[in-house]
């Protein structure tokens, strides 16, 4: 081939983000704009040429991983919904961030799936929500709301059974404090409204067909009936949301010729909590300990994640102070602990599936109760730690951890911190992982049970938008630590692990070297945090402001959680001054990204590896369904 | 419960034998048999199945309270443990299940969610509160409660089914007359609909279309007095009798040709017994009530 034709395309896919942009804007002058809103950035693409632009930039200009796409109703700040869609490329780099505009009324953007796979359930989740159509898409059914259900709930016009007011804190709870019970003030004393012509003579439960009908991508549920002979018939099969290896309330609708599946639809919506409707209505601070309830496993990974993308804002205007080196090395330190409480339960409950009926995960929890016991006594919750705020933390390391968590079996417990650290940094948690690699990583009936198992290619897996250690399982080396990094990372020495075969067992090997991997930089963070004791851990030493003003703008934070890649979308509308509430505030998932290839990951293999398949992806509902 | 706790009868046991005979009450030997085998229904529904289950690990272990093990089916369940926020969409599935525990099942609303819709109270796709569906035994607050705090509940509906007796049929529903009906399963409509409300809807339906306020209007509805039920029970025959024995209720089937007729026959008598306790513990209430 012509070498001269291939040098300018090689030139394309290096090209930094600004010069990309710029690229398109000059080549296709008449499609593609900047997006010149103050604080804003990337480019407005015409949506009637968006998906030949999205293969330019996948294609030619080497974006190949779409990391989020979501949808912002500007309603009285424009009058128009728009779709965000972040790539980047797995080579490492930052997002070029492409915007398409569509009316509110009969809201259409063309469909995505063509080009990336993992927009399919950010779609139907943008059509689910905030009512815009897909044409192309092969499956535009709601997925965390039901089938049958009013209204496009994120739409700013739209308004909840028991809405008060656009924006906390409410009249009613402050400064007056005259609380009204919701249900006291709604007719049927319960969360619901109906339009006023409904017709309970005609009511039909559809929500149920609808799943089964849209199963498989648009498998034909009549053929499936109508099959005779003597041929194994195929069978559709639900499993879930009460299923106690579906990792919560999670469904998975799957036919079946005989034990082998054929086509599987993962079905959500369980647990769809309405995070993003309600962190529109918090101040920015209330939001912190919602980020907590979704990865309900690693919750100081999702506190950072935030903060992350609010401080991207901060940064805009004049009064911000980033945070101080001893508060980053704690957030690293926190994050990290998390990840390692995060992968030993999913290891652990990856073993139940496959059949190690928790006597591997009573091991697990052991160390993991220990690791919450730091977190309780540094942030005074197990779970919810609600500890990193805007330029710092909710506080410092206490001189001594005194649990309140004292059984009477228990031992009394009071040590010094650093002590504590130090021991269950270079003795206890190497000591489990040891003892969980000895156990496992050799035996003979995990390897036969996960070896080849659910096999996700390198191509599938960047196309799909995975991410966490579903990508690196199947040989991406994409670490968001690595690739666009953030906080101290830059400067700590770690590895990022990878394997290259792409089944359950190279996930679980992922898992056990990111595990030594947080141990190596937990060893790293201890004579960090020793040379900064008594630093504060705000930069002008006293807490951020209750109620900050953020300037206008938009913002995306990602962090490398337990689970992927974990964003925050965040816009500030509103006046020149900024806002005290977000305008829109958009979770990217990794668990309810990563079950896109969910469908292709488990066909062909038999019902017994489905469950350990999810398993292995490691999914937590309260994230997923959000 | 030790020996000494199960021998509470008035009936003297011979010193010589008190280490080998008890006597008791059914109900009492029958509720220490149940309190320590609540088997749990392995269900979670969010963030506080993480700690149900730390829970149920070794460092906190509720097998030692006797919630042994837990079941994945709802037909070897006692109680659920609603661990977590109850969405529209999940409350469907939730009432299917426990409509399919046998009796007597017990409902544990664990955490500010499934206690009263907790910090997502105000989302659209959220129920607030598990006792808007089903009768809830026991509330345990925290976000999510600590293993300790479950613990503690679950060791308060210990307690309570200790009080619970067999011989007082109107105690509990499942030592009633009848077999309890089901709860109605809720219908997604464009709302979730809770069948129990469908002529309330209809009603605020009707209205709407002729002009009165729309539906789901934001006022609050006209109190209406509460009307109690209108029971009209000949108790003089009942309240007269001897007083009633709890302990003498028999559960042994007399012989007869037609066995189930008599049992019929029990039933009914007990019914009556029930209602006859009932009107003279309103008698009661009512001569302390002149007397103060």
């Amino acid at each position: 081939m012509d070498q001269a034709a291939l040098a300018p395309e090689r030139q394309l896919d290096a090209i930094s983000v600004e010069d990309a942009i710029t690229h398109l804007n000059s080549e296709y002058a008449d499609e593609v704009q900047l997006d010149e809103r103050e604080g804003y950035g990337g480019i407005i693409v015409d949506s009637k040429r968006l998906v030949d632009i999205a293969r330019v930039i996948r294609d030619d200009l080497g974006f190949d991983y779409l990391s989020s796409a979501t949808a912002v109703d500007y309603l009285g700040e424009g009058d128009h919904l728009e779709m965000v869609y972040h790539a980047y490329r797995t080579t490492g780099g930052g997002a070029l961030v492409f915007k398409a505009r569509t009316d509110r009324d009969n809201a259409v953007i063309p469909s995505l799936v063509s080009i990336w796979r993992g927009s399919d359930f950010q779609e139907r989740e943008a059509w689910d929500l905030m009512g815009i159509r897909f044409p192309g898409h092969p499956n535009l059914k709601r997925i965390l709301m039901w089938e049958g259900f009013q209204g496009h709930p994120l739409r700013k016009d739209w308004r909840e059974a028991y809405y008060e007011e656009e924006q906390k804190p409410f009249d009613s709870r402050w400064p007056g404090g005259h609380v009204h019970r919701a249900e006291e003030k709604n007719v049927f004393g319960k969360n619901v409204t109906y339009p006023p012509d409904i017709d309970l003579g005609r009511l039909m439960d559809t929500s149920e067909a609808a799943v089964y009908q849209s199963l498989g991508l648009g498998v034909d549920v009549e053929r499936i009936m109508d099959k005779d002979g003597f041929e194994t018939d195929e069978l559709v099969v639900n499993m879930g949301p009460h299923h106690p290896s579906t990792h919560g309330v999670f469904r998975m609708v799957l036919t079946v010729d005989g034990e082998t599946v054929t086509s599987l639809e993962p079905v959500m919506g369980y647990l769809h909590r309405n995070h993003e409707k309600i962190g529109e209505r918090n101040t920015y601070l209330h939001n912190i300990p919602f980020t907590d309830r979704l990865d309900y496993i690693s919750s100081m990974g999702n506190n950072h994640g935030y903060v992350l993308a609010v401080e991207q804002l901060m940064s805009l205007g004049r009064k911000y102070n980033p945070p101080t080196y001893r508060c980053e090395a704690l957030r690293v330190m926190m994050v990290e602990l998390s990840r390692i409480v995060n992968h030993l339960w999913a290891i652990g409950f990856w073993l139940n599936d496959i059949g190690a009926f928790f006597t591997p995960v009573l091991y697990f929890v052991q160390e993991r109760e220990r690791i919450l016991d730091f977190f309780e006594a540094v942030a005074g919750s197990r779970m919810m730690c609600n500890y990193m705020r805007f330029g710092g933390l909710f506080g410092d390391l206490p001189e001594r951890l005194k649990s309140v968590s004292n059984l009477a079996n228990d031992r009394v417990r009071d040590y010094n911190t650093m002590q504590f650290l130090t021991e269950m940094i270079n003795e206890r948690i190497p000591r489990t992982i040891d003892d969980l690699e000895r156990l496992l990583t050799q035996n003979e009936i995990l390897i036969e049970r996960s070896v080849g198992v659910g096999v996700l290619t390198r191509e599938d897996a960047i196309n799909y938008s995975a991410a966490g250690p579903l990508l690196r399982g199947s040989g991406v080396d994409y670490d968001i630590r690595r690739a666009d990094p953030y906080s101290i990372y830059p400067e700590l020495d770690f590895d990022v692990a990878v394997e290259n075969e792409g089944d359950m067992y190279a996930r679980y090997r992922v898992r056990v070297s990111e595990l030594r991997e947080s141990v190596r930089i937990l060893k790293q963070i201890l004579p960090r945090l020793e040379a900064t004791a008594g630093e504060s851990i705000w930069a002008d030493g006293k807490p951020g402001a209750y109620a900050p003003r953020v300037p206008h703008g938009e913002a995306y934070g990602r962090v490398e959680n337990g689970k992927g890649e974990l964003g925050y979308y965040v816009v500030s509308a509103g006046g020149r001054g900024g806002s005290s509430n977000p305008w829109r505030y958009h979770v990217r998932a990794p668990s309810f990204i990563n079950l896109t290839p969910m469908g292709i990951m488990s066909r062909g293999y038999k019902v017994a590896d489905i469950v350990g398949i999810l398993g292995s992806i490691d999914i937590v509902l309260g994230e997923t369904d959000r | 419960m030790n020996l000494q706790e199960l021998n509470q009868s008035e009936f003297p046991v011979p010193a010589e034998l008190e280490n080998n005979i008890a006597i008791t009450s059914l109900s009492q030997l029958y509720n220490w048999g149940r309190r320590n085998s609540m088997w749990p229904m392995l269900f979670g529904l969010a963030c506080c199945a993480i700690e149900m289950i730390a829970t149920a690990a070794s460092r906190f272990d509720f097998s030692r309270f006797g919630f042994e093990v837990m079941r994945a089916t709802p037909r070897q369940a006692d109680l659920m443990i609603v661990s977590g926020t109850v969405t529209k969409k999940m409350v469907v599935p939730i009432v299917r299940l426990y409509n399919q525990m046998p009796e007597p099942k017990y409902v544990l609303a664990m955490g500010a969610c499934a206690s009263g819709g907790g910090p997502f109270k105000e989302g659209y796709n959220v129920v607030s509160g598990m006792d808007k569906y089903l009768p809830v035994d026991v509330y345990v607050p925290g976000c999510p409660p600590t293993p300790q705090a479950l613990l503690y509940g679950m060791i308060a509906l210990q307690r309570k089914i200790d009080g619970q007796s067999i011989a007082n049929g109107d105690d509990v529903p499942w030592y009633g007359v009848s077999t309890a009906e089901p709860t109605p399963v809720p219908v997604l409509g464009p709302d979730i609909i809770d069948p129990r409300q469908m002529d309330m809807i209809r009603r605020q339906a009707e209205a709407a279309a002729v002009d009165a306020p729309s539906i789901g209007s934001r006022e609050l509805p006209a109190a209406t007095p509460l009307v109690a039920a209108k029971v009209t029970v000949d108790t003089t025959a009942e309240a007269d009798a001897a007083p009633i024995n709890e302990n003498a209720l028999s559960f042994v089937l007399p012989t007869g040709a037609a066995p189930w007729a008599e049992a019929e026959e029990i039933r009914e008598k007990r019914r009556l017994r029930a209602l006859a306790r009932k009107a003279l513990r309103a008698t009661r209430r009512a001569a302390v009530a002149e007397e103060e």
